[in-house]
Parts: structure tokens; sequence; C-alpha cells
């Protein structure tokens, strides 16, 4: 009746020379790029809401992007709370969890903070106590405050970023650490640049999404 | 059927009633709504009422659902509603049916579940709308408030079983919004890219009294949605289409989600480029128009993946390049530049990263596009190597007389049978691929399938929902397996009690096909429970339920029984049985190269 699929064989057919890595960018064979992955801080801003921060970590857990923390905490807007997350991905992958956080309905506005924002964490470290004099030498070393002690142990209360929280961490290691509790960083952008603000309407999420990735007009054969 | 009309009769009086005493000044006026039978509705007194008046105010004229415990006061107020509600046989078959009832009339499809397992059989449904972005709003009862978190009876945590499977979802928890709460997951489903939306319904919210009117459907101040693309970036990107020599189009599923059909034809028409779609954008262009290339991907066609392969422009529109048409990342049209126009952000470098990105409507965008594109590429050489493909790859089949039926003779015999306009709904399997291949598509919303989730069973509910949105005079023909007929068969009971004039053509190769041919390709042979030989026979089934039931077994009962089941009226099934051994081809192996599609099984 009719025949059977027929054309040259897969060997037969011309391949283009061009490739794509991983993350789909048109690279140089020859030469192999792809992007390492980097440490960020998102700030996001959502609606006072139950059920958001669920949204917010089952995106993350769902996506398969590594959250290194995540904190949230009310603003001076009782009906919105911020979001801080850390994590750690290549470039396209913070592009896609910007824009994936954006499409959560409850979810106002998010910004990648510049490398030198404001970043904080805090730790509360329960040390043993034997050696009071040395121990207290340590915490005034790292501005740590004294929130218990009793005979066997002292507790400390340290803020900073989280360079310093593991260095006192490290030091404090020499007198036996009993129990570390931290709270993951949370952070503001410096000066009067606003960190995840309330968009206007001329300013969309949508058009932060435009701006970013920078598009090249790249020109090739 | 009468008791309800005496009862909105009822209902219309006594609103009437009301105007006259309040309304005193203005008695005319309400003899002449009076005339034109069209009366204000009686204000609503319960949450149950206000979630149904939501409904009406958005237009909403048909809901499929199961009724339970939890969702009682809601199905209480559809009483006295014009909204028809159709009761399926199984819940899963309610979201789908809702689902088909979207992509066939553009407005967000209506399904309706108990708490608990009604809620749990819709998550299959909502997952299938979610990948494939179509607009429904599943509307789910739950436990009375005091009781959730307790593991009540029927109690389960639905919001949060359907969160990563819903474009959003809310529990509602008070009698005064619980009908904005349903106005505004209607709106949200529809605008912007859609989606699924689901309101769960505690008993006593809905039980509650309450006088509020639902607010009009309306999105959530942070749910924002860019219509128009960067100026900046259209313009660059129309300089690369004028300039490149091997163009080609994408057409995806969300031309034809924002009705840029039109739009896109006359773009590319206009320009003479080749048009390729995805599986959900089939439709988006005809594809008996020269430019056509039909469809790219796994079980796409030979020429569009030679296109897609080779092209040093690539215009996807509304597609999310996902992994069946893309094949591997690395080999995916790997010279091309990528316009890439989408309405949601995120799609824009998910996988194949943009070098034009265009946020917008694609109806929008590419009327942008129109604008800004001068000059017609030069690309004769390039058609030319187009239509050779065209011939090179042709898509077409052996059919031996004397050997089993192939199914591809069938698909074309009821696509012969059958006007343009028909509604194509399949299953999932060889049979959904035969039907890609071989019917001939050509307009938009005529081609429902399950393409992101590939869910089987989605064949028979569809066709339910498409067949009820669809016009009267339009065919809807199911092309299923007789693996994923079986999984949703009951709705034939549905289709029956509703009378529907819908045709299932059981592609039967007493195999789940799909997974023999994988099973031959890739696991030696080795059938382990892919073998379906204790299928019933179907169209005595068919019959059983109601339904007129034929069978074909040969090339010369084709024709005949195609035409005696497509003039039945009412629901038929017609027991096609295949060659059991019969394969789709070409294919591309999961992660492939799309150009080193294998023709034949030997080229795997
Ligand atoms: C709900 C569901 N379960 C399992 C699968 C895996 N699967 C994909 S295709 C297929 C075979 C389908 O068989 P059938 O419906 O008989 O169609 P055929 O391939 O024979 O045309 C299976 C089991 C699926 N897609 N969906």
């Amino acid at each position: 009746m009719k025949r059977g699929l027929e054309g040259p064989p897969p060997e037969d057919r011309p391949t283009p020379t061009g490739r794509r890595n991983k993350q789909g960018i048109r690279i140089d064979p020859e030469v192999e790029a792809t992007h390492e992955p980097r440490r960020t801080v998102i700030s996001a801003l959502v609606a006072h809401e139950p059920g958001v921060l669920s949204d917010v970590s089952g995106l993350f857990s769902r996506r398969q992007f590594n959250i290194e923390s995540l904190t949230v905490g009310p603003t001076k807007d009782e009906d919105r709370a911020r979001i801080t997350v850390v994590v750690e991905e290549p470039d396209p992958g913070i592009d896609q969890i910007k824009k994936q956080l954006r499409k959560l309905v409850p979810v106002i506005s998010v910004r990648e903070l510049e490398p030198d924002a404001m970043q904080r964490e805090l730790a509360l470290i329960k040390v043993d106590a034997d050696d009071p004099a040395q121990v207290s030498a340590v915490a005034d070393m790292y501005d740590a405050t004294t929130v218990d002690s009793s005979p066997e142990t002292a507790t400390f209360e340290i803020t900073g970023a989280r360079q310093k929280i593991e260095a006192a961490i490290d030091t404090f290691g020499q007198f036996g650490i009993r129990e570390i509790s931290r709270t993951g960083t949370t952070a503001l952008a410096r000066g009067t640049e606003e960190t995840a603000a309330a968009v206007n309407a001329t300013e969309s999420t949508a058009t932060e999404a435009n701006h970013d990735e920078t598009y090249q007009t790249a020109n090739d054969d | 059927m009468s008791e309800r009309a005496a009862k909105v009769t009822q209902a219309d009086e006594e609103a009437q009633d009301d105007d006259q005493i309040t309304d005193s000044a203005a008695p005319d006026a309400a003899q002449e709504v009076d005339a034109e039978s069209e009366t204000t509705p009686a204000p609503v007194t319960s949450g149950a009422e206000a979630v149904v008046r939501a409904l009406e105010n958005a237009g909403v004229e048909h809901a499929f659902g199961v009724q339970g415990g939890a969702i009682m006061p809601v199905y209480d107020a559809l009483y006295d509603s014009e909204i028809y509600h159709v009761t399926m046989a199984h819940e899963q078959g309610a979201a789908h049916a809702a689902d088909a009832y979207g992509i066939v009339s553009g407005k967000p499809g209506i399904c309706l579940a108990t708490s608990g397992p009604g809620a749990t059989n819709l998550v299959t449904g909502l997952a299938d709308a979610d990948m494939d972005s179509d607009p429904m709003v599943a509307l789910t009862g739950q436990v009375p408030t005091d009781l959730v978190g307790n593991d009540a009876f029927q109690e389960t945590d639905t919001t949060g079983v359907t969160t990563p499977v819903t474009k959003d979802n809310a529990f509602s928890s008070d009698s005064d919004t619980v009908g904005s709460d349903v106005s505004e997951a209607f709106a949200l489903a529809g605008e912007g890219r859609p989606g699924p939306t689901l309101v769960d319904l505690p008993k006593d919210v809905t039980n509650g009294e309450t006088d509020r009117e639902p607010d009009a459907p309306s999105v959530p101040e942070t749910y924002e949605v860019q219509e128009r693309a960067d100026e900046e970036i259209v313009a660059a990107a129309a300089e690369r289409i004028e300039n490149s020599n091997r163009p080609a189009m994408l057409l995806g599923g969300g031309v034809i989600k924002g009705e840029a059909s039109e739009a896109c034809r006359k773009f590319a028409i206009e320009h003479e480029i080749p048009v390729i779609t995805t599986m959900p954008g089939i439709g988006a262009f005809p594809e008996d128009h020269e430019l056509s290339l039909e469809m790219a991907g796994m079980h796409g066609t030979g020429y569009a993946n030679m296109a897609i392969t080779h092209c040093d422009t690539l215009i996807g529109i509304g597609t999310r390049f996902d992994d069946r048409l893309t094949g591997g990342i690395e080999t995916f049209a790997p010279d091309a530049e990528l316009i890439h126009v989408d309405i949601d952000p995120a799609e824009i470098s998910k996988n194949i990263h943009a070098d034009y990105p265009l946020i917008g409507d694609a109806a929008t965008v590419v009327e942008q596009l129109v604008e800004a594109v001068d000059e017609s590429p030069e690309a004769t050489k390039w058609r030319a190597q187009c239509q050779q493909w065209k011939s090179d790859y042709s898509m077409a089949y052996d059919a031996p007389e004397d050997e089993p039926l192939q199914p591809e003779f069938v698909v074309e015999a009821l696509d012969e049978a059958t006007d343009d306009d028909t509604i194509v709904t399949t299953g999932v399997g060889q049979h959904q691929m035969w039907a890609c291949q071989y019917w001939t598509y050509t307009e938009p919303r005529t081609w429902v399938s399950s393409h992101g989730l590939g869910t089987m069973g989605y064949g028979l509910p569809a066709a339910i929902g498409a067949r009820i949105a669809a016009d009267d005079d339009q065919d809807v023909v199911c092309f299923d397996g007789d693996g994923s007929f079986l999984m949703t068969l009951q709705g034939l009971s549905v289709a029956v009690r509703e009378n529907l004039d819908i045709t299932v053509a059981v592609l039967n190769n007493e195999y789940i096909g799909m997974v023999r041919q994988w099973q031959d390709a890739f696991f030696e042979g080795r059938h382990s429970a892919s073998d379906y030989h204790w299928m019933p026979e179907f169209d005595k089934l068919a019959e059983a339920f109601g339904a007129a039931g034929f069978r074909i077994d040969d090339y010369d009962e084709v024709a005949d029984t195609i035409e005696e089941a497509l003039s039945y009226d009412g629901p038929s099934v017609i027991d096609v049985h295949i060659d059991p051994e019969a394969n789709v081809f070409p294919m591309v192996p999961s992660g492939g190269d799309n150009g080193q599609f294998a023709l034949t099984e030997d080229q795997l």
C-alpha cells in the first residue's frame, strides 16, 4: 500500500558542529565552559500569611536547589514578612531561583543582594566552663554576650557575619562545646538601596526578571 | 430536572418579590426583567451559596464532580443554580474532564470533590493540568475547621498535598470571604500563564451564614503579568530574524492558550519561515500547509527534527523546552540563537538559554515582532532543504493486506471520515503518538492530550469534558490504548447517562504497547508486566454500559465500522485489534540527539 519510513540512516545525516553545555548555553566545544556554583543571598518580601514558608521551602526542595540557610521574620508592615535565603548554585540556577520565587502568588518581590550587603547570623554556643577566665577572654574577643552560666557551663550569644561565627565556634572548641544553635543568615542591602521592596506599578516583577540576565546579541556565522 | 427547574423558578419569584418591596420606585423595570425571565439572584445566605455565586459571576456553565460529606453544602447550593453539573464516576475523571473543558473552551474548567479521598483522587488531574498549563479550578470539601489537624474522618491536608501540583491554592477560613476566594481562584487559573488552582472548603465555612456577595474575579495584587516584551529586545530579535538564513518557528502550547495561532500563522506565512510545533502546540499551525514541518521531539517527524537541529535562528513561542522535545540539551538546536517568547519569565533560560528573552503575552509579542521585522530572511535554500527532508523522511507506513491491521491506517481513516474541526483526545502510549503523527491537525483547540505528565486514562474523561465544551456540530474522537482505557473506562457510564456523542477507538494491541516497545529496544525483549492478554472485549463492555460497541479486526472492516460508529448518536466504542507488534517511529531515544532519530528498530 504505502512504503515504510525511509531516508538516510543516522550515520549518513549531516550534524552541526555546535554544542550547548548542561545549562543550555551555546559553547565552543573545544573550550568547555560551565558555571561554578557561588554563594549568594536572596531576599524575598512575601505576604504574611499561613503557608508561605512552606510554599517557599517546598519550591526549593521540589526543584532541587541547594539551600544553605533560610530565615523568616516580620517586617515593619504587619502584612508582610521577609524571607532571606542563602543558596549555593551556578548563575543560571540563581536566576531560576529568583524567577521561580517570583512566580509564587504570595511573593511580592525578590532581590539578590550585593556581596557587600549586611549579613548577620546569631548563634548560641554552650561550652564547658572548667576554666571561666579563659572562656570569658575568648567571649570578649568575639563580642559574645553571656546569656546563661552554671557551675559547669557557660552559654554565649554571638551575632555577626557567618565567618565570625565559624571562627568563634572554632576557638570555643578548645573548651569543649556542648551544644550549638544557629539561626541562619538574615540580611539587608546597604544605604538607601531597598532590599526587596514592594514593587510599584511601573516596575513589575516581570520587568525585574527581564533584567536578571543581560542578553547579548551574539553574532555567529 | 423538572424538580430542579421548579425550584429555580420558585427562587426567582421570591427574588422578584423582594425586588418589588425594596425597589417600589421602579415597578416597570422589575416587570421588564421578568419578561426576559432574567432576575436579580436572591442574596446569598451561606458560604456555599457564595461559592456558587462566585462561579456564576465568573460565567461558569458546567462543572464536573462527585458528591461527598464535606462538599455537600456546596452541592446543595448548586441544586438551585443554572450551572450544569456533570456527575462523574471517579474524581480523576472530573479533573481530566474539567481540564479538557478548559482546553477546548479557553475558560477554566471546574471540578468538585469531597475531602480526603475525593480530593486525593483529583491530584493526578491537577498535576496533569499543572504540567500542561491548563486553566482549571478545583473545589474540595474539607472537614469542619475545628477538626482540621486532628486526623478527622476523611481529612487530608489538601492544600499541602496539592501545593506542588497547582498554580495556587487556598484554604478558606471564613464564610464571609469564601466566595471571593473562589472568584480569585478562577481569575488566577486563567490569567497570565494558565494553570490549575484549588480552594479547600471546610464544611463549617460553606455551611456558615453570610450575606456577603463574592467580589468579582480578580487576581491578587502580588500577581503581575507582563503583556508586552521589552522593545529593545524585540528590535534586536527582529534584526536577528531578518539576518538569518535558516530560521524556524517552534510553536508550543502557549500559542494556543494565548490565542496567538492567528498571529503566528500570519507571521510565518508572510516571511516564509518553516514552522515546527511541540506536542502541546499541535493545531497552532495547519499541518497541511507547505511551511509546516509538524511536530519535533522524541516521536516527532524526521523533517521537524532535522530542521530544529540545523536552524540558525529558532523562534520559540509558548514552549517550555521539555526534554521530550529537546532530547539531549547538548545537541539541541546547537547552531541556533534562540528567540524565546513566553509569558512566564521563569521559562526563559530554564532549559535552553534564550539569547533574546521576550517576556509577554504570545499574541501581543508576535504582533510586536510583526511590526519590527521589515525584511524577510534570505532563506530560499533553507526552505528547499526543509522540503527535501520532508520527502526524504516522509511519514508513511507499510500496510500489507495480508498482515495484521496497522494502527496508522485506522488513524488516517478516522481523520478522513471526520471534519477538520474534529476534536481528538487520547490516552498515553503508542496510540497517542500515532494520533499525533497520522492525523492532520489544522485548528487550535482540537488536540487534547496529556503532554507533560503523560497520564494514562486521560482520553475518555477528556473526551467527556471536550464534548461538553465543544460546539454541537463538532465531532469528538478519542484514541485510547487498551491499557489506558482500562484505567478510566468507568467514565462510559457518564457518557451514556449524558448521551454524549463521542467515538472511542481503542487501538488494542493487548500490550501496554509503549512499554513493550521500549522493552524490545532497551531491555532485550523481556516483557516484564507489559503483556495484557487478559483484556476484556471492549465492544461488549461498551454495550454493558449502554453504549454502542463495535469491533474491527481487518482492513476491509475499517471504513464501514467507522462510519457506523460516527453516525451513532451517543457514545460508541470501537475495539480495534491492531498489529500487537506495531511500533512508533521515528524515535529519538531519551536524552538523544534529535537529528539522530531512528527510523527502524535496528537504528536505535
Ligand atoms: C498512569 C500511568 N501509569 C503508567 C504509565 C507508564 N506508561 C506509559 S505508556 C504506557 C503504556 C500504555 O499502554 P496502552 O494504554 O495500552 O497504549 P499503547 O502504548 O499500547 O498504545 C505506560 C504503562 C503512564 N504513562 N501513566
